[in-house]
């Protein structure tokens, strides 16, 4: 048995003229929350219906437990789909729609009711079994349609946004039920979201794609601190963006890079040459403000100095929105510490001056495009 | 409220539909059932008395005979309708957006001819001279003429295809209404595709599918033109007996029985339907 439940080799999809997937590679593991996250249009939903069977790849390969499966109906792959409406039959009862697969399979009498009433208790719904479906609400309807898919036992449950209909408050609870369904049943899921905050809360490894192709597979911590290129970097999670060059080459990825006329020495995987144009990012809870006379810690090297522009209080923490003297805006999120009566005081005015630095070597550097 | 109903178009447009449906519906009507129930005149159509002699009448088996042969060849036709319909359906359902009003546009093309000149043009295809004839036996493929026309089968034949737009509008607007994503939960379940179509689609489009059934049926009934052209006077349908007792036989009241009996009948269907609606809808809440 292969150590991946699903292998996608080279697969492209083309509509007519239009290619919505350039020969991805993708392999799924076993037991795995993968998440595939990106913008609407980049290719995701193409490759959940790639593998649940609604489209066949135009060229490339879907292997589903060691076979290929590129061709095969749907109806004859061991997936199943948590569609993004749901999609529960409107003329059957909630029981009528979890029990539709088991009777395809050719189980019925106590058996079925058996398996039914199971997949229902899994999601807390057994006393709704002869509820319709409108007369349920959107996250009872949601867990009708993770009971229908998962009392087949599909080797991998498929979900399409399965979230995205939901209020925040319901979809912040689902979120943690369907991770911890996941763990006790240990079926492989493949979630599809464009909700880089879902993404990273959920997933075991997410897999970024944008225009058809994928743009990096890493853990969620990967992923947020060592973006492969711009586009993850913006894309999940706040960034900001100083354009800067290579001063200096040191060697053993030590750098001298030009930040707008001062000198930062910074470390970096990738190998840059001297003069070369490159974008220095640091997320806003990295950026560090030191307000005038305010003490600084010791690895305060070197600063650029900003204005404040505005001040959001937002209960756990404050984000200030600063300028650069180049006109370059950058965003800081500022933790309270209230056992530390200077670092602890927020209270920035808009128009102050102050200098900006990050938390050393938090920051990533990747070549200009 | 006060300002609608003081608005005159719209008193103007629902006074006229009023008057129009009271004057040409509901007394026309009101006169048969009075009609009905009245007894035959010497030298007039009717008497005045109260009498239910033209209902004991349409006991004789010779009618009852043709009320049921009527009922047989109009179901037939619903049913012929309904399987040639909805593949026709499905397929517009289906087809392209922007393609649909196109293909609905087809079906609805024929209505613009008179359905009594294209009952006239059915007589040109199925004739001994005939274009179906002529042509077989060009082919090679016959040397006799069939027997078409003036048989049951011409006028089922010519039901189907005047009534034909009637099962597949409804059809169509209903499978247009059906969610693609059903369809694909289904497979994605394991179901086949004739097994999809069991278990989801006609279930979902039943209310297309009995709207059909009824637009077809209830004319299929009634339609005495066709039998007359198509069926010579071999075949007789309700319609035609009472068109006969009103033209031919002079016998007003019964005719009007006949009519009563007709719409009553309708009626019974369609409430029985509505009950049944009710009870499978009232059976998935308890």
């Amino acid at each position: 048995m292969s150590e991946f439940v699903i292998e996608v080799k080279g697969a492209t999809k083309t509509y007519g003229k239009n290619t919505v997937l350039h020969g991805v590679d993708l392999q799924v593991r076993r037991g795995e929350f993968l998440t595939l996250l990106g913008p609407s249009g980049c290719g995701k939903t193409t490759i959940l219906r790639l593998l649940a069977g609604f489209e066949t790849p135009t060229s490339g390969q879907v292997i589903l437990d060691g076979k290929d499966v590129s061709h095969d109906p749907p109806e004859e792959r061991h997936v199943n789909t948590v569609f993004q409406s749901y999609a529960l039959f409107p003329h059957m009862t909630v029981f009528d729609n979890v029990a539709f697969g088991p009777r395809i399979q050719g189980v019925n009498g106590a058996d079925l009711e058996g398996r039914v009433m199971e997949a229902l208790r899994t999601v807390k719904l057994d006393s709704f079994a002869q509820r319709r479906p409108d007369q349920l609400s959107g996250g009872q309807q949601q867990r009708v349609a993770i009971a229908r898919a998962l009392v087949n036992k599909p080797l991998v449950l498929l979900l399409d946004e399965s979230l995205s209909a939901l209020d925040y408050k319901l979809r912040k609870a689902m979120q943690i039920e369907l991770k911890q369904l996941q763990r006790q049943l240990g079926i492989t899921f493949v979630f599809v979201t464009h909700d880089q905050e879902e993404a990273l809360s959920m997933s075991d490894r997410v897999v970024v794609m944008n225009t058809g192709t994928i743009q990096q597979i890493g853990t969620p911590r990967e992923v947020y601190e060592t973006p492969a290129n711009l586009f993850v970097a913006k894309f999940v999670g706040e960034i900001n963006l100083l354009e800067a060059s290579v001063a200096a080459v040191h060697g053993d990825g030590r750098y001298t890079i030009d930040i707008h006329g001062r000198r930062f020495e910074l470390g970096a995987r990738r190998s840059f040459a001297a003069q070369q144009a490159v974008n220095v990012l640091v997320r806003p809870e990295d950026l560090r403000i030191w307000r005038a006379g305010e003490p600084r810690a010791e690895d305060v090297a070197q600063t650029i100095e900003a204005t404040v522009e505005e001040v959001i209080y937002k209960g756990s923490t404050v984000d200030l929105m600063v300028r650069l003297a180049t006109g370059e805006a950058l965003s800081a999120t500022q933790f309270f510490n209230e056992d530390d009566p200077v670092f602890g005081n927020l209270d920035y005015k808009r128009g102050e001056r102050v200098e900006v630095d990050w938390v050393p070597g938090w920051e990533v550097i990747l070549p200009h495009d | 409220m006060t300002r609608s109903r003081s608005n005159p178009f719209r008193r103007v447009a629902t006074g006229s539909i009023f008057w129009w449906l009271f004057i040409f519906a509901l007394i026309p009507n009101a006169m048969v059932v009075m009609v009905s129930f009245m007894p035959r005149g010497e030298t007039e159509f009717v008497e005045l008395g109260l009498t239910l002699e033209s209902y004991g009448k349409l006991l004789d088996p010779l009618y009852l005979q043709v009320f049921w042969e009527s009922f047989w060849l109009a179901t037939l036709t619903t049913l012929l309708c309904l399987v040639i319909g909805y593949p026709f359906a499905y397929i517009i359902g289906r087809a392209p957006r922007h393609l649909r009003p196109l293909l609905v546009l087809l079906v609805i093309i024929p209505f613009w001819t008179s359905s009594l000149v294209r009952t006239y043009a059915m007589m040109i295809l199925l004739g001994t001279q005939g274009v179906i004839n002529t042509a077989l036996i060009a082919l090679g493929l016959i040397t006799e003429p069939l027997e078409l026309l003036f048989t049951p089968g011409a006028v089922v034949a010519g039901l189907v295809y005047t009534l034909l737009p009637f099962m597949v509008l409804p059809l169509y607007a209903s499978i247009e209404k059906l969610d693609v994503r059903l369809i694909e939960a289904a497979r994605d379940l394991g179901a086949r595709k004739l097994t999809t179509f069991r278990k989801v689609i006609i279930p979902l489009t039943m209310p297309g599918i009995v709207a059909g059934c009824m637009l077809v049926f209830l004319p299929g009934l009634g339609m005495y033109y066709v039998s007359d052209i198509l069926g010579g006077a071999k075949t007789t349908l309700i319609g035609n007996l009472i068109q006969r007792q009103f033209l031919s036989a002079r016998d007003w009241p019964f005719g009007s029985a006949l009519s009563v009996t007709l719409t009553l009948t309708m009626a019974l269907m369609l409430w029985a339907y509505v009950v049944a609606a009710r009870r499978a809808a009232q059976k998935v809440e308890a």
